[in-house]
């Protein structure tokens, strides 16, 4: 075989490699989609938002207490970590660009970013768990919280940094104070950017289960008492399919439905968002 | 837009410093938490430091009720399946960024550079329920034989496939974990590619190079650095994952052979097993050292591919 056709036939081994490995890439997000569907979509029922976590070998049961339970966590948390990390990210972006305790805590969120979330879990135990001496829906709240912060500290501080200097000079140059022309012209210039990370904030919680296994611990009834334990599908999710009974695997693959199909379409509606806002 | 009077009073200055104070303020609080956590998680886990020493990443004990507690078999699994991990995704995810970049037709770049994404979207806790009900039966069934006939007889390696098809163990928490880490890796691997200067692969083309001659002997050296760090963010992903690996690694504080089929542990699933249930005292302090270890080495990985990635941004600036 001359070079030439070596040349050749390696170009073509490789690019037929490539091509399998997209064809691996989809398989799996395929195989696993399929199987929340078609596992799911049968253990949906009308039970299933209005009955409470059945004890185990119970025939009936649903996920309410645990859907509430899960709603009231992420919306708390995000309530709670957005507005310190959009704050952050605007220090980041319109304070802190050139100096060095930008740069450091561009580095360390960065960290924060990719950090185990079950470390996260540990500290809010020991910090708060600990000290006061019980589980509670709050410690998980404040986990949450901490994961939800990084995302929207990185997605704030890109998004302000895409804003045009000249908007700023514009803003300065009719005698707007600083604080003036970030929360009037470049946060709000920036706004559909901003909203974007809190979504994608909120689909990365929606799902977690490590944090919440040693703070919030979960509940089998219902409670909305957030120094209490309280229910969440992740960690009902957790302990059904882990279980001998098929009623609760059967309930754990409809949360795992709810949860992965809110998840997915938050990411989409947050794709969408931000290309549309980009093109106007 | 409409008319606010601008007039630069006291309180608006006021104002002005109020808020960026607080900016400021929230920017060290980012900062804080990191050094919090190591703080806080070197307390927790005192009483074992004191107890067990450096001997503690040595020792296989774990014996809550004799209070014997050591960290090798946990380390050993997370240590593990992140490599197994790392050998499945790293040559995919390279695959995947090459056909996203040069391959794929302009019109379908998108919708599969998003469904990548979308991977890495899905909840661990998903990827675990369906690694342990649907992958694990699956794999013992049809894979693990297949591997056991052909490479189990290798000498040496064989030894890595030997002992009972069981599914779930070290072998199956790795796969999940390459499954999950391929869109962090190829994401990054498809960004640096795309900022190869587009000079640098004409050229490379203009002299006669195949496709793959470009991407390997020009756009792969130039973005060399940005790949390992997007390897070692792939690596920080799997060294932390929780969930997935304590669904289907098997949780066993028993190890006696160097299979891959074996069930064992990771500090992942270790923690997520014991920690709510472990006595005050020395088992928790114990657990929250594997949290500490965890974190220290997460840490330094991640520390790693980001001295990485910005070097490589950096170079672009300076080169046209």
């Amino acid at each position: 075989m001359n070079l030439l056709a070596r040349r050749k036939l390696t170009n073509q081994v490789a690019l037929t490699l490539s091509l399998s490995a997209m064809a691996f890439g989809l398989f799996w997000l395929a195989w696993i989609l399929w199987t929340v569907l078609d596992l799911g979509l049968s253990g949906l029922s009308a039970s299933l938002f209005t009955e409470m976590t059945p004890p185990p070998g119970a025939d009936t049961g649903g996920l309410a207490n645990a859907i509430v339970g899960s709603l009231i966590m992420v919306v708390l948390a995000t309530l709670l970590g957005t507005p310190v990390g959009i704050l952050a990210g605007v220090y980041l972006a319109e304070y802190g660009r050139h100096h060095r305790l930008g740069a450091v805590t561009r580095f360390i969120n960065d960290l924060l970013l990719s950090a185990p979330s079950i470390v996260i879990g540990l500290f809010v135990y020991a910090v708060v768990v600990a000290q006061t001496g019980k589980f509670s829906a709050w410690s998980g709240v404040i986990a949450l919280a901490l994961i939800v912060l990084p995302v929207v500290v990185r997605t704030t501080e890109n998004m302000l940094q895409l804003i045009p200097n000249t908007l700023r000079e514009a803003a300065f140059a009719l005698g707007a104070p600083k604080s003036v022309v970030i929360s009037k012209v470049t946060l709000r210039a920036a706004r559909a950017g901003v909203l974007t990370g809190v979504l994608l904030a909120v689909a990365r919680i929606a799902g977690e289960t490590a944090p919440l296994l040693f703070t919030a611990l979960s509940n089998q009834f219902w409670s909305l008492n957030l120094n209490e334990p309280m229910a969440n599908l992740p960690v009902t999710i957790f302990k059904f399919a882990m279980s001998p009974f098929t009623n609760w695997q059967e309930l754990a693959w409809a949360g795992v439905f709810l949860i992965t199909m809110g998840v997915l379409l938050l990411n989409i509606v947050a794709r969408v968002f931000l290309r549309a806002e980009k093109i106007n | 837009m409409q008319t606010t009077g601008f007039t630069s009073s006291a309180s608006s200055k006021l104002g002005d410093r109020l808020f960026g104070g607080l900016a400021k303020s929230f920017a060290w609080l980012t900062l804080i938490l990191l050094a919090g956590i190591i703080i806080a998680l070197v307390y927790a886990s005192w009483p074992s430091i004191q107890a067990f020493g450096i001997g503690f990443l040595f020792s296989d004990a774990w014996n809550p009720p004799m209070e014997d507690f050591g960290g090798l078999i946990p380390i050993y699994g997370t240590i593990v399946t992140s490599v197994i991990a790392l050998l499945i995704a790293v040559p995919v995810s390279f695959g995947i960024a090459l056909f996203l970049t040069e391959l794929s037709p302009a019109w379908l770049r998108r919708p599969l550079g998003t469904a990548i994404e979308l991977l890495a979207a899905i909840p661990s806790i998903v990827y675990g329920m369906w690694g342990l009900l649907v992958f694990s039966p699956i794999f013992a069934k049809y894979i693990q034989p297949a591997l056991q006939s052909s490479i189990g007889h290798v000498p040496v390696i064989g030894k890595l496939f030997a002992g009972a098809p069981l599914g779930i163990g070290l072998l199956c928490a790795g796969i999940i974990l390459a499954i999950m880490i391929i869109p962090y890796v190829a994401s990054v691997m498809r960004d640096v590619f795309e900022v190869t200067p587009p000079m640098l692969k004409e050229s490379a083309y203009g002299v006669g190079c195949t496709t793959w001659e470009v991407m390997w002997g020009a756009v792969l050296p130039y973005t060399k650095n940005g790949v390992i760090g997007g390897v070692m963010l792939g690596l920080g992903r799997a060294l932390g994952e929780t969930m997935a690996v304590t669904f289907v690694i098997g949780n066993t504080n028993f190890l006696d052979s160097a299979s891959l089929f074996a069930p064992g542990n990771s500090i992942t699933s270790a923690l997520a097993n014991e920690f709510a249930e472990a006595d005050p005292g020395l088992h928790t302090a114990a657990l929250m050292e594997l949290g500490l270890i965890l974190f220290v080495i997460t840490l330094i990985v991640l520390v790693v591919s980001k001295l990485l990635l910005l070097q490589l941004a950096k170079g672009e600036g300076t080169k046209s």
